[in-house]
């Protein structure tokens, strides 16, 4: 544990990372969504699907 | 980093916060980027999926906003020199010139691969040559070459929402384009009613205006040329897929108030001008603000009321 007072420059560096953080936590859920969307749309089947009808993929 | 390091290299002022990173991508601009993508996503005749719809958006805006970081990378010379520019975050010390550089071409990797995924192959190509368009032919090559700048740079505003048009249908038409032309012939105009009357600092940074490679009397010449050329596709584009009695009604209004605008600061001189501290210039510039916001959201208006039977030609 820091005893040492926080400077503004941890504040912003603090404050960057939460950043980054939260835009890539976004980025996943909208791959997510998308992902979702695409398959409801029949745009993406699930591998087993696309087997099963004699298709390698999409 | 180490705590050392940090003591022995950094500043408070250097330390870039998540808002300088922010600020790279230029907000401001991104905002008319997500707003005529939006509208040219909606005017297309197909249904989109909304999280595809919103997906496609956000791609382009941060794609707009790679290039904005580009921009900042390559004109950080000009923005240091220049009032306007100088509390962007590379001229303030924040961000360095390289990360913006980074930065901005890892966003636009990321947007065009996120925007092909996302809807199809032809809108993430477009995208690709928005931004290579905005960087390279504007920014690198033609910014500081020739007094045309602005409506080169107005070439890339305007391409946004053909983009939105692409990732929706995934094919080209007229009305796209019509919408391009919207934005194409209004940015001179706008611009150069604002270099009338800001005494622009871009003579300092060596940036060639119009105003002053040309002179005054030829921009007001330009102004009127640009608008006339501006008011036959904004009037015209009523008549076309994206049109409808409303669009028709707002375009008829505001291009005969933008006609007059025009006018009237072709026929003053500078005398005049500076007598009343460019009154009719000013006013011009705020019309033109009002003008391209209505007019897109009159094609959205058509858009939307198309599904209950009024908007469109019916």
């Amino acid at each position: 544990m820091s005893w040492r007072p926080i400077h503004e420059l941890h504040r912003r560096r603090l404050g960057r990372n939460l950043g980054v953080g939260l835009a890539l936590g976004a980025f996943v859920v909208i791959v997510f969504g998308l992902s979702i969307a695409k398959t409801q749309r029949g745009e993406i089947q699930r591998p087993g699907v696309a087997v099963s009808q004699g298709g390698m993929g999409n | 980093m180490t705590d050392a390091s940090i003591n022995a290299s950094s500043t408070p002022e250097r330390e870039a916060g998540f808002g300088d990173y922010f600020a790279l991508l230029k907000p401001r601009v991104m905002s008319l980027v997500v707003f005529t993508a939006f509208v040219g996503l909606v005017a297309a005749p197909v249904h989109v999926n909304p999280i595809v719809g919103f997906c496609a958006i956000l791609f382009i805006a941060i794609g707009g906003g790679a290039s904005g970081a580009l921009n900042m990378w390559w004109d950080a010379d000009i923005d240091m020199v220049m009032k306007r520019t100088k509390n962007r975050p590379i001229p303030l010390g924040r961000v360095d010139r390289v990360e913006a550089l980074q930065i901005g071409m890892a966003l636009s990797g990321l947007s065009v691969m996120m925007l092909a995924l996302a809807t199809n192959i032809f809108a993430g190509a477009f995208l690709a040559f928005t931004i290579f368009f905005y960087v390279v032919i504007y920014t690198i090559w033609l910014k500081r070459a020739t007094p045309q700048n602005i409506v080169i740079g107005g070439a890339a505003g305007a391409f946004p929402p053909v983009i939105g048009w692409l990732a929706a249908t995934g094919s080209m038409s007229i009305e796209p384009w019509l919408m391009f032309a919207l934005t194409f012939l209004w940015t001179p105009p706008h611009f150069w009613a604002l270099a009338l009357f800001m005494r622009s600092d871009y003579d300092d940074a060596g940036v060639p205006m119009l105003t002053v490679t040309h002179g005054r009397r030829s921009t007001r010449r330009h102004i009127l040329a640009y608008t006339v050329l501006l008011v036959v596709f904004a009037v015209g584009a009523a008549f076309s897929g994206i049109g409808g009695p409303i669009y028709l009604a707002v375009s008829v209004v505001l291009n005969a108030l933008f006609l007059r605008g025009a006018w009237r600061i072709f026929r003053r001189d500078e005398v005049a001008s500076e007598a009343d501290n460019f009154k009719v210039e000013r006013g011009f510039f705020k019309l033109s603000l009002l003008y391209l916001f209505l007019h897109f959201g009159a094609i959205l208006m058509e858009a939307v009321l198309k599904p209950y039977g009024f908007g469109g030609w019916g």
